[in-house]
């Protein structure tokens, strides 16, 4: 079993644990369940970092989010397995998000990020091999140089409120432009076009060669995807890849639930209290035009087999719209195949669970489509018009629109949960069907 | 045509009243179309412009990249503000015969692509982002407009001798850094025709930077926190300054402060002492010193300016041994850094696809030409005495060219001529001596992984 160098190492006994740098894919065989498995565990940790960051977290917030999230889900019951779910996890996310410019950068900055922060964990003993490793052709400062500059250093780590290490201090001399981020907030000295990195900056200079290499990687990966590796994996890898890109991570909605939580007879009042906006738009279309394009059936039947409305429900539920429409016999016909197929396939098969957030969120309706998530696909005004009707206050509206127009369409439907129910939701929205649980049990708890 | 607009500086639209343009310039015909024409078919250095833009890739030399030039970015804004991006030039008459049969009001210097800009559709089809910028100076936009509220002798569009040493400070504060921090070399500082400064930064590596590393240089010259709407404030934290803002307030901002902006801009009168008293968070001190003001103010105060005066007096109070409090002390400097201190339009140093102005270009509202500033000599510098259009047809029209070109006995003469031998000649050696080496490295390159 071919191994990146990190692991090699970092398995053999008395040697210090350590990151490894993905340089090189594992020439290991994956078993097709751990390729899937371990890709959702990583998923989760890039997911919640990336929420982190869209929230503002500070850096030490930062810092305890991370871990939280690796040691909840990169375990691995086996010791020796932890660093191949490590290695095998972030190159098969490779594969996932090398495939658009937005997925690669997504994943380029949260990678990087989860990499700086696993970085700045580690003792500085292993933060120096890790520099070993990436063969950065820097040295450190000799004793004659270091002696020259060292009133500028101290100068330096005084304005940034630090002071200089007594004896002699570890600095790297770079060319500036290798830590971009040290420069603009004047962390380091810089003369003569080479900045003057200390011990504790490294992870800097260690961060911009872990960014660069991976963006290299991940165009190299997407060029292969596209040239070969689809084709090549087109009955095994490529449709775990595909279905993996629109994932949703949270708790399991697949399975009706055992106790509907949702009845018939209550289901209005229900849609008005509970709903995010996006089923909550479907369901009013659907009670005014007593018709809804597949798009919409799929989206809103599957959120509604997901909050526990049993089959017979839904088929009595559709009929009793549709009928008024196109007639019993066409409903029966043509569309009550569909919904008892939603309800008849069982878990396995992501194409039948409830859609999560990001796969409404990038879905394309066309002309006469209703689906879709309204934070991103209705018009600012129209937007302002369903959040009035929803009862969002005029000032938290504002924020909405603002979260909205800035791309943040989860954490617009977040503010206007809040906003609605006058409660916190720290979670964010990830799924319309969280949205329903949650809101479900703030109000009965309330 | 399309109308993206990079370049949102207030120069490139003519849209002001006339006459407050021309309060600046002596001459009242400073500017006309005609005059242009002649200016671009007689004055205007395009060889020169030509050899900048090619960066030594003109040359003999196997090395040298042929496509280079035409890969640049120009646009040119015409009379009635039409404004042509994407303008790409074979050679240099190519762009001499663009420049003279359009007679733009502004030419602007963009980008070199990674292909041609011109045709930059027919590569739009091919996928992802094959148009791409890959080389820029980087640049430095400093207007007078964003002091309006440390300047008092004029507002907006107007500069004089009285707010003119605000740019001369940015251009040693600068011009210091570039150099001894950055280690930069070829540095080209211009008048930007009305009441600014460029900077164009030419060395091979400050024109491969990416965005993120401009931002990070343009992040390193700032001081000032805030946002537009709000008051822009310096707040000098830490128990030291960083030595790049410690050697620029000792080197320059003091001296400047003290000996120019204090009593040019009366900067401690009576109508505006209050403004600095609000910078100091101690209310003692702040009663203190105005009362001593006001009681000063009705004895005469003849022999020594009262601005000056006032100064020694606030510098005497918060440096005195009893101020313990850092930031009573550090106030001195942050009242100084707030007055003084270059303020940079950032966006425009931070993408490598921002337009600037080209040098010798001519200002529409002034007439004045764009020259070089030599930034040893910059307090020499006067934008009052630049010369204008009308002045070089004036000298044309006398006629007192003998031979060579015609702007040699204009005076614009002295300013192409120190763009040749000051900023050009070395950069072009340095050019050629990179394009050697990498032909060099090239092939060592190509015989090693030919043994393999
Ligand atoms: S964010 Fe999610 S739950 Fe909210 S409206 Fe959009 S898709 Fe629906
Ligand atoms: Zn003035």
């Amino acid at each position: 079993m071919e191994i990146v160098r990190s692991q090699t190492k970092a398995s053999g006994p008395g040697v210090i644990p350590t990151i490894p740098l993905y340089r090189c894919a594992p020439a290991l065989e994956v078993r097709l369940e751990d390729f899937e498995v371990f890709a959702i565990d990583r998923l989760r940790v890039l997911k919640g970092i990336s929420d982190g960051l869209s929230r503002g977290k500070k850096s030490d917030e930062m810092e305890k989010l991370v871990t939280h999230f690796w040691k909840s889900n990169m375990k691995h019951p086996i010791s020796s397995e932890v660093t191949n779910k490590d290695i095998i996890s972030h190159f098969v996310l490779r594969l996932v998000y090398c495939r658009t410019e937005e997925f690669r950068k997504w994943f380029l900055s949260i990678e990087t990020t989860l990499f700086r922060y696993r970085f700045q964990l580690q003792t500085s003993d292993v933060q120096r091999a890790l520099m070993a490793e990436f063969e950065l052709p820097y040295k450190a400062v000799g004793n004659v140089e270091y002696e020259g500059l060292k009133d500028k250093l101290t100068q330096v780590a005084r304005s940034i409120g630090q002071s200089l290490p007594s004896g002699n201090a570890v600095f790297y001399k770079v060319p500036f432009e290798e830590v971009p981020e040290l420069v603009a907030t004047r962390k380091v000295y810089i003369q003569k076009g080479h900045a003057y990195v200390a011990m504790n900056q490294v992870v800097s200079l260690v961060v911009t060669q872990f960014r660069s290499h991976l963006s290299k990687a991940l165009v190299l990966t997407n060029r292969k995807w596209t040239s070969m590796i689809r084709e090549k994996e087109s009955d095994r890898l490529t449709p775990i890849v595909e279905a993996l890109a629109t994932s949703y991570l949270g708790p399991d909605y697949s399975q009706p639930k055992e106790f509907a939580e949702i009845s018939l007879k209550d289901i209005d009042q229900v849609a008005k209290s509970s709903f995010p906006l996006c089923m909550r738009h479907l369901f009013e279309k659907l009670r005014e035009d007593h018709h809804l394009k597949h798009g919409g059936r799929m989206q809103l039947g599957l959120f509604l087999k997901g909050v526990g409305l049993p089959l017979d429900d839904a088929l009595v539920f559709w009929k009793s719209e549709f009928s008024r429409k196109v007639g019993t016999e066409r409903f029966d016909k043509e569309y009550a195949y569909g919904i008892r197929h939603n309800y008849g396939k069982e878990g396995k098969r992501v194409d039948y669970t409830p859609y999560s957030c990001q796969k409404i969120i990038s879905s394309t309706p066309g002309v006469g489509d209703h689906h879709g998530c309204p934070y991103r696909h209705f018009s600012e005004e129209n937007l302002r018009a369903a959040l009035g009707k929803m009862g969002v206050s005029s000032r938290a509206l504002e924020d909405v629109i603002d979260k909205a127009r800035n791309k943040h369409y989860q954490l617009a439907c977040t503010l206007t949960f809040e906003a609605v129910h006058n409660s916190s939701c720290d979670a964010g929205v990830n799924h319309p069907n969280q949205y329903f649980s949650d809101s479900q049990s703030i109000l009965k708890g309330g | 045509m399309t109308g993206e607009v990079e370049n949102g500086r207030d120069d490139m639209v003519i849209d002001e009243p006339q006459a407050e343009s021309m309060r600046i310039n002596a001459v009242p015909d400073g500017f006309n179309p005609n005059y242009l024409k002649v200016y671009y078919g007689k004055l205007f250095p395009h060889a020169d412009i030509f050899r900048w833009m090619s960066y030594g890739t003109d040359g003999k030399h196997p090395g040298c990249d042929q496509s280079f030039f035409g890969r640049r970015e120009f646009s040119f804004t015409l009379d009635n503000d039409i404004y042509l991006r994407f303008q790409s030039f074979n050679s240099a008459s190519d762009m001499e015969n663009a420049i003279k049969e359009k007679c733009p009001f502004k030419i602007d210097i963009g980008p070199v692509y990674s292909v041609d800009p011109a045709k930059r559709h027919a590569y739009a089809q091919a996928g992802d982002n094959v148009f791409t910028p890959v080389e820029r100076e980087l640049v430095f936009d400093i207007d007078m407009t964003d002091y309006d509220d440390v300047r008092y002798c004029c507002s907006g569009a107007d500069v004089c001798l009285d707010c003119w040493p605000l740019m001369t400070i940015a251009i040693k504060v600068l011009d210091a850094s570039l150099r001894d921090d950055f280690g930069f070399n070829h540095i080209l500082w211009v008048f930007s025709g009305r009441r600014g400064v460029h900077c164009w930064v030419c060395d091979a590596k400050a024109r491969r930077l990416n965005n993120e590393q401009r931002a990070a240089v343009a992040e390193y010259f700032r001081v000032y926190k805030g946002n537009e709407n709000s008051q822009k404030k310096v707040s000098l934290m830490g128990q030291a300054l960083h030595p790049f803002l410690a050697r620029s307030y000792t080197n320059v901002l003091k001296d400047f402060f003290e000996r120019k902006l204090l009593s040019s801009q009366q900067l401690l009168s009576e109508e505006r002492y209050e403004k600095i008293l609000d910078m100091i968070p101690d209310e003692g001190i702040t009663s203190e010193l105005r009362g001593k003001w006001q009681d000063n103010r009705r004895s005469s105060m003849a022999k020594e300016d009262i601005n000056v005066f006032r100064w020694d007096q606030l510098k005497h109070l918060l440096q005195s041994g009893k101020q313990k409090a850092p930031g009573v002390r550090r106030c001195v400097e942050e009242i100084v850094f707030s007055h003084a201190y270059p303020r940079i339009d950032m966006e425009v140093s931070k993408h490598m696809n921002h337009l600037l102005k080209a040098p010798f270009c001519v200002h529409p509202k002034t007439g004045r030409v764009c020259v070089p500033i030599d930034p040893d000599r910059c307090e020499e510098f006067d934008p009052t005495n630049v010369p204008t259009l009308s002045k070089l047809l004036g000298e044309i029209n006398m006629g007192l060219r003998t031979e060579g070109d015609e702007w040699d006995a204009t005076s614009l003469g002295q300013s192409v001529r120190y763009f040749r031998s000051s900023f050009l000649q070395p950069l072009l050696k340095s050019c050629k001596e990179e394009i050697e080496s990498s032909f060099i490295a090239k092939k060592e390159q190509s015989r090693n992984s030919l043994t393999w």
